[in-house]
């Protein structure tokens, strides 16, 4: 059965498959997420983060939360070449594009400390799946049009690994054709990136959209990624292992 | 054996001075052809430099284009064509591009950034063919639905982009 609650203005989305009276890890989980949001939503003046932002925090007194994320995200500037960055060009720090994987995976590893084997859980979006759905078979993931949000354009089998999307437009210098020099570059509008897990997929799927096209091939070489990209022309374009995706184990 | 190992000093000397004089007359043909600063498909011949101080033996060089763009039978005129210098963010890019029978035939880079971190990583390994495919709608039941929220939008903006341009 399908929990679905709106947290950090997203839906969250819940589904235990294994275990009886799951309802107390169910609400665990839930304000695992919502205390999360209030210590990271930049939105909220009273977040740690906010308070950070107003200067008003030395970095000793930072929560051990906070210290960590600051800490991966800094990791992740690193392994992206500077393509992921938390600091906003005001000088602030804007941590919402690796706090929603890691706060998933991190509930993940609540559900299977709990017992817990099969599951779906996703924020607005972002997956993580263990194990089997409730017909007994692997869970399948859609990957939505992004020229109609009714409309699925593949399916994907993520085999225990964690599945985010990308689709914010970053706009950055573009390499022309010269030879068609008035059209427009074939940027991708959605990177749909499979990870390790739901939090490696996430940073790495923000890092590599902003990469444009040289995205996928950053991701086809680092070891256990793989991405699917689609341009506005709406084609789409796969890393060499994707492929092992799109098929299910338990469906022959 | 020592005759060996002089022969063998001297091939690679050879190879050495061979390796030498090619990669300077590449860069002085790279520096002396004309730069299309305005992207235009006007045809630009890559001229091969008259003569060369820093090479010490002749290397011909055959021009790449006829100064006379041959009869066009494609949609391009052929010949070879410098880009111009494009900043990909995590350095500069300029390539060439050689039309030959109306047709795009070869495409060489003559600026890859390969100094910096990111595009070490990027470019240290050739580049794989990736496989592409149009989008299509399924029809699949699936558990979860994985996209960007937003990314209509983007594609609204880069349509209009596109229109913008087209009416130029």
């Amino acid at each position: 059965m399908h929990h679905t609650r709106s947290i950090m203005g997203m839906p969250v989305i819940l589904e235990i498959v294994d275990g009886t009276d799951t309802q107390v890890i169910i609400d665990r989980i839930f304000n695992y997420f919502i205390s999360i949001d209030d210590r990271f939503s930049t939105y909220k003046s009273e977040s740690e983060i906010s308070e950070i932002n107003k200067g008003v925090v030395a970095s000793v007194t930072y929560s051990d939360e906070m210290s960590e994320v600051l800490r991966l995200a800094e990791q992740t500037r690193e392994e992206t070449g500077g393509y992921f960055d938390i600091h906003t060009p005001g000088g602030q720090l804007d941590p919402s594009g690796i706090v929603k994987g890691w706060a998933i995976n991190n509930a993940a590893k609540l559900l299977r400390d709990g017992g817990h084997a099969h599951f779906y859980l996703e924020i607005a979006g972002d997956i993580q799946t263990s194990g089997r759905n409730g017909e007994g078979e692997e869970w399948s993931i859609g990957i939505r049009n992004p020229f109609n949000h009714a409309e699925i354009v593949k399916v994907l089998y993520p085999h225990e690994k964690g599945v985010a999307t990308s689709g914010n437009y970053i706009r950055g210098n573009h390499v022309y054709n010269p030879l068609f020099p008035t059209q427009v570059p074939n940027d991708f509008v959605s990177l749909t990136v499979i990870g390790p897990n739901v939090y490696e997929a996430d940073r790495f799927a923000t890092a590599a959209f902003a990469m444009e096209k040289e995205g996928l091939y950053f991701l086809e070489h680092q070891d256990d990624f793989e991405g699917y990209a689609i341009d506005a022309n709406g084609i789409a374009t796969m890393t060499t292992g994707l492929e092992k995706y799109t098929k299910s184990y338990t469906k022959v | 054996m020592k005759k060996t190992f002089i022969s063998s000093i001297f091939l690679f000397g050879f190879g050495a001075y061979f390796f030498y004089t090619h990669l300077t007359t590449a860069a002085t043909a790279n520096t002396s052809s004309t730069i299309t600063q305005n992207n235009s498909i006007t045809p630009t011949p890559i001229t091969s430099p008259e003569s060369s101080s820093t090479t010490r033996s002749p290397v011909v060089v055959k021009p790449v284009a006829p100064s006379v763009p041959k009869k066009s039978i494609g949609q391009y005129v052929d010949g070879s064509y410098i880009g111009s210098v494009a900043d990909a963010y995590y350095g500069n890019i300029q390539v060439s591009a050689v039309i030959s029978g109306g047709k795009l035939t070869d495409v060489t880079f003559l600026q890859y950034p390969n100094d910096r971190g990111t595009s070490i990583s990027i470019n240290r390994q050739a580049m794989p063919i990736l496989r592409s495919e149009a989008i299509q709608a399924q029809s699949a039941h699936v558990n979860g639905v994985s996209g960007a929220s937003d990314s209509s939008t983007a594609f609204e903006e880069s349509l209009a982009v596109a229109l913008a341009r087209a009416k130029a």
